[in-house]
């Protein structure tokens, strides 16, 4: 036990005084927290559009006069003539052109019925989609406005309430994905060096020539980074909870407990990686290339699961990342039990004995 | 014996690294084993340190077996490999303490066994093992290498890019460490070391060409050696390359060894060839061989 603790110092002096990868340690997890929160966001606000009334009426200005007043739409620029629509758009500036027919109230009273075109940049086509929802949802609110109190044959109202993220903030969605990916790279990244380095620098042919098991030499690596590992969820959690009011509706306890157990898998395999590659650079390249980007495409972090081709939805599934996300998602954001996600959790655990046994059998207790 | 060797071969996929090698140490020896680079030091010491599976023949240390027995070596030696392995971030006395503990040792408990060579690093102790000097880092790597009191001690060119101050200085400490018991093979490059060993085994492309004390090495060379000089070095050799009575020519310092074919030599002889080749300033005289000679008559 004494060997092992002292095995564990020396780990810690070696992550203490590397100052890059405490930064990464550290200042990686707030970076991409605040980067993934405040600028990455689908949400729309402040789009600014542009107007072509054709008829100048009471009931255009007062359809202009509600979308202006929400806080989604800033009308920058009126347009006098059709052809003056391109030119607007292509300065880039302007999303949308509402554009009024003639004799809008006329048509209005008269036929009961005008239209309003709607022209979006579609160059970005979840923007272009969310403000003709907007602009649809204003248009159909002030229609019912006016038409209260008179009687229609039938209509149908949709009700439409979005749980568990109701102001569809962005910032629920990355959350879960950021800490997944941290966690991962943190765990599997960093172990795979340090253990990487031990072989470049020729000290793991003295640790092999010690009593030391091969067994006392891996935890002995591992321990410190699940240390590392819990302080770094708990700054995501935290942050999160406090910057981007992130509501934790689940058990803290069941939180912290899923959450090792992902970290156990990440270090598990950043154990094989490191029984693969020869050098830090080697194991660098293995954990970004054969971790990072699976977890960021493949995992349902960024892109659902539900709309990939069939194959990738079937390689998603090897990416332990996938269950913990599932896991976490349900939760931080709807508050589940254990009792829902014990699926994903038997998966995370199954891969990480399978880490595990490979990792075992792949250690050299020798130099070849 | 403490180590012994008998047939032992390794190749690394084409390369033969030792071919039937076989030899062996007696406890308490100083053992060395001296040959160029690349001539398979390092496979046998990684073989004897467990590190490697011989293809063939068998090895033991302390009395264990190194493949049979690897675990139980591994506790009873120390091991100083050839490139500088410790833990450069740490400090002097981290790396000492961290040493210790995973032999299960403390630095107190077997202090008198470093104390020696300790005094020496013990001013620099909170110094970074990685900004020593390449003299202080050796002695910092085996005051690492004993803490645990092993047995046998295997260095694997502990001297190489150490400057000769230092050099001196670690073979002294060598032989202090052999009188408190501890079994030593050393591997070196330099041949002025081989003659502070015991015995020495000369190795080349993984081949053992002779064991024996120094002396007795030395005193096998079977010819006068005779030390020329001359004004220049490079004309010279050239000269002496072109002797008709050559038989080996090497340069060695600021004179060159000479071995003639014929069993009588007259120094008149040569020194009127070397005169009739222009060169000036002509000094032979005989001289000792040693086991820079050795080897090379050897290795012919």
């Amino acid at each position: 036990m004494k060997r092992f603790i002292g095995f564990i110092k020396k780990e810690f002096y070696h992550i203490f005084r590397d100052k890059r990868s405490l930064f990464i340690l550290f200042g990686m997890p707030i970076a991409q927290i605040l980067l993934f929160g405040f600028a990455i966001t689908n949400e729309i606000n402040n789009v600014d559009i542009a107007i072509l009334d054709h008829s100048k009426d009471a009931t255009t200005e007062e359809i202009i006069n509600k979308i202006s007043a929400s806080k989604y739409f800033t009308i920058k620029q009126i347009i006098v003539r059709e052809a003056d629509i391109e030119a607007a758009f292509k300065k880039g500036k302007i999303k949308a052109v509402l554009n009024f027919e003639k004799d809008f109230s006329k048509n209005l009273i008269k036929e009961k019925k005008a239209t309003i075109q709607i022209i979006t940049d579609a160059t970005d086509p979840n923007t272009a989609n969310s403000i003709t929802n907007y602009i649809n949802a204003i248009l159909q609110n002030y229609q019912q406005s006016k038409n209260k109190g008179i009687q229609i044959d039938y209509q149908i109202v949709p009700q439409t309430r979005m749980v568990y993220n109701p102001e569809l903030k962005g910032v629920f969605m990355f959350v879960p994905g950021v800490m997944t990916i941290i966690l991962m790279l943190v765990s599997a990244m960093m172990t795979s060096i340090s253990i990487t380095r031990e072989k470049e620098l020729g000290t793991m042919e003295i640790l092999l020539v010690s009593p030391l098991k091969p067994f006392q030499v891996i935890i002995g690596k591992v321990v410190p980074y699940i240390f590392l590992s819990v302080v770094n969820a708990s700054v995501i959690v935290l942050l999160s909870i406090f910057i981007f009011k992130m509501p934790v509706v689940g058990s803290l306890f069941l939180l912290g407990a899923e959450s090792v157990l992902f970290i156990i898998t990440s270090l598990a395999l950043g154990i094989l990686i490191s029984t693969i590659a020869e050098t830090q650079q080697a194991a660098m390249m293995i954990s970004l290339m054969g971790l990072m980007l699976p977890v960021i495409l493949l995992s349902g972090f960024i892109f659902p699961v539900s709309s990939m081709p069939i194959p990738l939805q079937i390689i998603s599934n090897i990416i332990p990342a996938k269950w913990f996300i599932i896991i976490i998602k349900g939760i931080m954001l709807k508050g589940v039990g254990v009792t829902y996600v014990w699926k994903e959790t038997v998966i995370l655990i199954g891969m990480t004995l399978f880490f595990i046994g490979l990792s075992v059998k792949k250690y050299k207790i020798r130099l070849e | 014996m403490s180590i012994s060797l008998s047939n032992i071969s390794k190749s690394y996929k084409k390369v033969k690294a030792v071919q039937n090698i076989s030899f062996y140490v007696k406890p308490g020896e100083l053992f060395g084993l001296i040959g160029p680079d690349g001539g398979g030091k390092t496979t046998i010491f990684r073989i004897l340190t467990t590190l490697l599976i011989p293809d063939s023949g068998t090895a033991t240390v302390a009395g264990f077996d190194v493949v049979k027995d690897y675990k139980a070596i591994r506790k009873s030696v120390g091991y100083m490999p050839g490139r500088f392995s410790l833990y450069q971030d740490l400090t002097v006395e981290e790396n000492l303490t961290f040493f210790a503990t995973i032999f299960g040792t403390t630095i107190e408990e077997n202090y008198d066994l470093i104390e020696d060579i300790y005094v020496q690093i013990a001013p620099f102790k909170d110094r970074r093992a990685g900004k020593l000097s390449g003299g202080m880092k050796q002695k910092l790597a085996l005051c690492c290498a004993l803490i645990h009191k092993p047995k046998v001690l295997f260095l694997d060119e502990p001297t190489t890019g150490v400057d000769p101050v230092s050099r001196k200085e670690f073979w002294e400490m060598l032989k202090r460490l052999q009188k408190k018991g501890i079994t030593i093979l050393v591997s070196t490059p330099y041949m002025d070391e081989a003659a502070l060993c015991d015995r020495i085994a000369l190795i080349q492309d993984g081949e053992i060409l002779d064991i024996d004390t120094p002396n007795a090495i030395v005193s096998k060379f079977p010819k006068t050696i005779y030390n020329v000089g001359a004004n220049n070095m490079y004309k010279l050799i050239k000269a002496l390359q072109h002797y008709e009575h050559l038989y080996s020519v090497f340069p060695f310092g600021e004179f060159v060894h000479y071995t003639d074919k014929r069993d009588s030599f007259e120094v008149v002889d040569l020194k009127s060839y070397l005169e009739k080749e222009g060169l000036t300033d002509i000094h032979i005289e005989s001289t000792q061989a040693n086991i820079e000679d050795a080897f090379m008559e050897l290795a012919k």
